[in-house]
């Protein structure tokens, strides 16, 4: 008998380990052969922890299971889930870059290869940087970070560039609250980050990739660095990829809790051990980057979703999607929902379908008020919006932005002025002090709404001037997208900023 | 970081052995956080006196050095309490009431945020997630995680009494 119960850092936060070492115990006590395997979460989280259980005809799930449960596991005499492929929410989606995680033993680069991986890195040796590049532009691939852009057009700039050095940065700095993705993945499946990192090192001639993880995920860290030991050993990556006499080699960085350093230039004075602070652009990372070095800054599900693309070509990848956002997105449902956790689909399914079909409305039972889409940065949408398609431009079309695609639901029960407020307080806290619009722009904003909380309603004219300078006066999207919050809040609720609905629109 | 200047500082880290922990990582590209990472890990905060240690191996000003360790959340000027709790602020977390979790914490301890208990048994941080946004709210108590997070769950893994 095999069972598995994932290592994921949310199943752990709620229990896994016990139940692990439950299964352990008892099973031992009545002397029966197990094997268990810690594999990722597959990222239904109301279940975790999920155990399955393969007794020779297939895996079936239990979950939420309790130490308390795991003698009736044992016996069969629990209740199942049944094949957890097929519980709806797992069998509505489209897995590519997910396609493993939850399925495998992370750590085992022989599972790794028997279920796609390593396809496209060998593909990969076999083509011409050039030929690598050509292939990610025509996938439509865009940067999963949160601006979108397309990953194809930046490792071509990288590419062209004239250097004795080039570098490979994975931004894992996954900030944003309401997302997990880049965890998960890691956690699940490191070896796919690491197969994309040696893909587009091929494609632009670098030798060496950095991993930006974030301090607050140790158990992603942990994984990560074990894997990269794998790796190393098996000759995937080091001085000679999979024998082919290209060299790439891999190091992780850890952060140290500054949201700012999500920001890409930002991260990368980090890196080489500076404040985080943001550049001003141009030089372009492309061109001047790590060390003053032409740098492929991307997202890690941005890499993480080459391997899948390089194995089954460009085609394939974008025969997904909608319109200009091609491919699958792996979105995190977060918040007040009955169901949450990460659902990856191709682009296009409109944001109530998700709240409401996919995740079930809201935990507590009562109504959805507002969802607020892309991170501390993404605007609030309330329900009159829910037909918006989840893509880049229909998402900017309705004032707002998926960036790195987490969805947190709020129930009736939101304090949108608080929200608002929330927004500004996070800007002063995390801004990195560079420019004026966000570093004293976020501590009036949290003044003026403190001071309409009062009840001087006069005040919101000003706080709208207010986010009028930092969208245009900040040097990076923190200052320049914190108004999206603000602005949608006061848009949609403004009876909560002491206004009569008319008068706001 | 505010600290709590009740607390005493303990006594300051041999300065060879801080020496000795920064060259092993000198041969790093952009040592300078590893090296931090690697202080506070080993003395729970970066030494006064790893300062200029710091600044002579990497050819900075000790301002440049001390301007990076302020910069970041993660580093601590002194020791933090023997435990530490850290319950996550952001959205998803407050969308399941996380606020009201971190309130009701902050006033047990009778702390603001930032804060150690006097008697040197509990700092609290705060924390803006922790990517368990789908079981929130979210806390990570002495490294260990917590999701769907109570009063109960957070102060419990402290064995010591929590007045
Ligand atoms: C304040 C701020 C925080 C950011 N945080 C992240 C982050 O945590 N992860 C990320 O991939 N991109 C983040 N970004 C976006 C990056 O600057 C950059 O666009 C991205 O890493 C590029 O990779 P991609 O093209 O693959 O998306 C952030 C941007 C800003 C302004
Ligand atoms: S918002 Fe609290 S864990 Fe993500």
């Amino acid at each position: 008998m095999k069972f598995y119960v994932p290592r994921d850092a949310a199943a752990k936060a709620l229990g896994a380990d016990a139940v692990a070492a439950e299964i352990g115990r008892l099973a031992q006590a009545r002397g029966l052969d197990i094997e268990i395997v810690r594999n990722g979460s597959r990222g239904m989280m109301w279940l975790e922890p999920l155990v399955e259980v393969d007794r020779e005809e297939g895996r079936v799930g239990y979950g939420p299971v309790m130490p308390g449960d795991v003698a009736a596991i044992l016996d069969g005499s629990a209740q199942s889930l049944g094949p957890v492929e097929e519980i709806p929410f797992f069998a509505k989606q489209n897995r590519l870059t997910f396609a493993r995680v939850g399925l495998i033993d992370p750590l085992s680069l022989a599972e790794y290869e028997e279920n796609g991986g390593l396809i496209g890195l060998r593909r990969a040796l076999g083509m011409s940087g050039e030929e690598i590049t050509r292939e990610v532009t025509e996938s439509g691939l865009r940067g999963r970070g949160g601006a979108g852009f397309p990953a194809g057009i930046k490792w071509e700039t990288v590419r062209k560039a004239e250097a004795d050095r080039k570098y490979i940065v994975c931004n894992a700095d996954e900030g944003d609250s309401g997302t997990f993705a880049d965890r998960m993945l890691l956690e699940g499946d490191p070896f796919c980050l690491i197969e994309g990192m040696v893909i587009a090192g091929l494609a632009v001639g670098a030798k060496k990739g950095f991993v930006y993880m974030r301090s607050e995920y140790p158990d992603a860290i942990e994984v990560l660095d074990l894997s990269l030991k794998v790796a190393r050993e098996a000759g995937l990556i080091g001085r000679s990829v999979l024998g082919s006499g290209q060299a790439f080699d891999l190091e992780m960085r850890v952060g140290a809790g500054a949201y700012v350093c999500g920001e890409e230039t930002s991260l990368l004075n980090s890196l080489e051990g500076k404040r985080g602070v943001v550049r001003a652009k141009p030089p372009l990372p492309a061109l001047e980057g790590l060390f003053g070095k032409p740098t492929v800054v991307n997202n890690l599900l941005t890499l993480g979703s080459i391997p899948i693309i390089m194995a089954k070509g460009a085609a394939f990848y974008a025969s997904f999607g909608l319109g200009h956002s091609k491919g699958t997105m792996p979105i995190q449902i977060a918040g007040n929902v009955k169901y949450g956790g990460l659902f990856e689909t191709a682009f296009g399914m409109p944001l109530g379908e998700l709240v409401h079909d996919v995740a079930g409305g809201t935990a507590t039972g009562r109504p959805v008020k507002a969802v607020q889409v892309g991170g501390p940065l993404g605007a609030y949408f309330a329900p009159e919006q829910f037909d918006t398609p989840f893509g880049y431009e229909e998402f900017d079309g309705a004032g707002g932005l998926i960036g790195h695609a987490g969805i947190v639901v709020f129930d009736d029960s939101a304090d949108m002025l608080g929200m608002a407020r929330f927004a500004m307080e996070f800007c002063a806290v995390e801004s990195c002090g560079k420019c004026t619009p966000c570093r004293i722009g976020a501590v009036r904003g949290v003044e003026t709404i403190d001071r309409i909380a009062a009840g001087e309603a006069e005040a919101v004219p000003l706080l709208e001037d207010l986010c009028e300078v930092m969208k245009d006066g900040s040097l990076c999207a923190l200052g320049g997208f914190t108004p999206y919050p603000v602005l949608s809040a006061l848009r949609l609720f403004p009876e909560e900023f002491g206004r009569a609905k008319e008068a706001a629109e | 970081m505010p600290d709590d200047l009740s607390m005493s500082l303990p006594a300051l880290p041999p300065t060879e052995e801080i020496a000795a922990l920064v060259a092993a990582k000198l041969n790093l590209e952009g040592p300078l956080l590893p090296i931090l990472h690697e202080l506070q890990e080993t003395y729970g905060y970066i030494p006064e006196n790893a300062l200029g240690i710091m600044a002579e191996a990497l050819n900075i000003t000790r301002a440049e050095v001390h301007g990076v360790v302020s910069f970041y959340h993660d580093f601590r000027s002194r020791p933090a309490g023997r435990h530490v709790i850290k319950i996550c602020r952001a959205e998803a977390c407050q969308a399941m009431g996380g606020a009201a979790l971190g309130a009701a914490v902050l006033e047990r301890l009778g702390v603001e945020w930032h804060g150690t208990t006097p008697d040197g048994a509990i700092t609290i941080e705060p924390i803006y997630c922790l990517g368990l946004c789908a079981c929130g709210p979210a806390a990570m108590v002495d490294g260990r995680l917590i999701g769907r997070a109570t009063f109960e769950t957070v102060i419990e893994p402290i064995g010591e009494r929590v007045k």
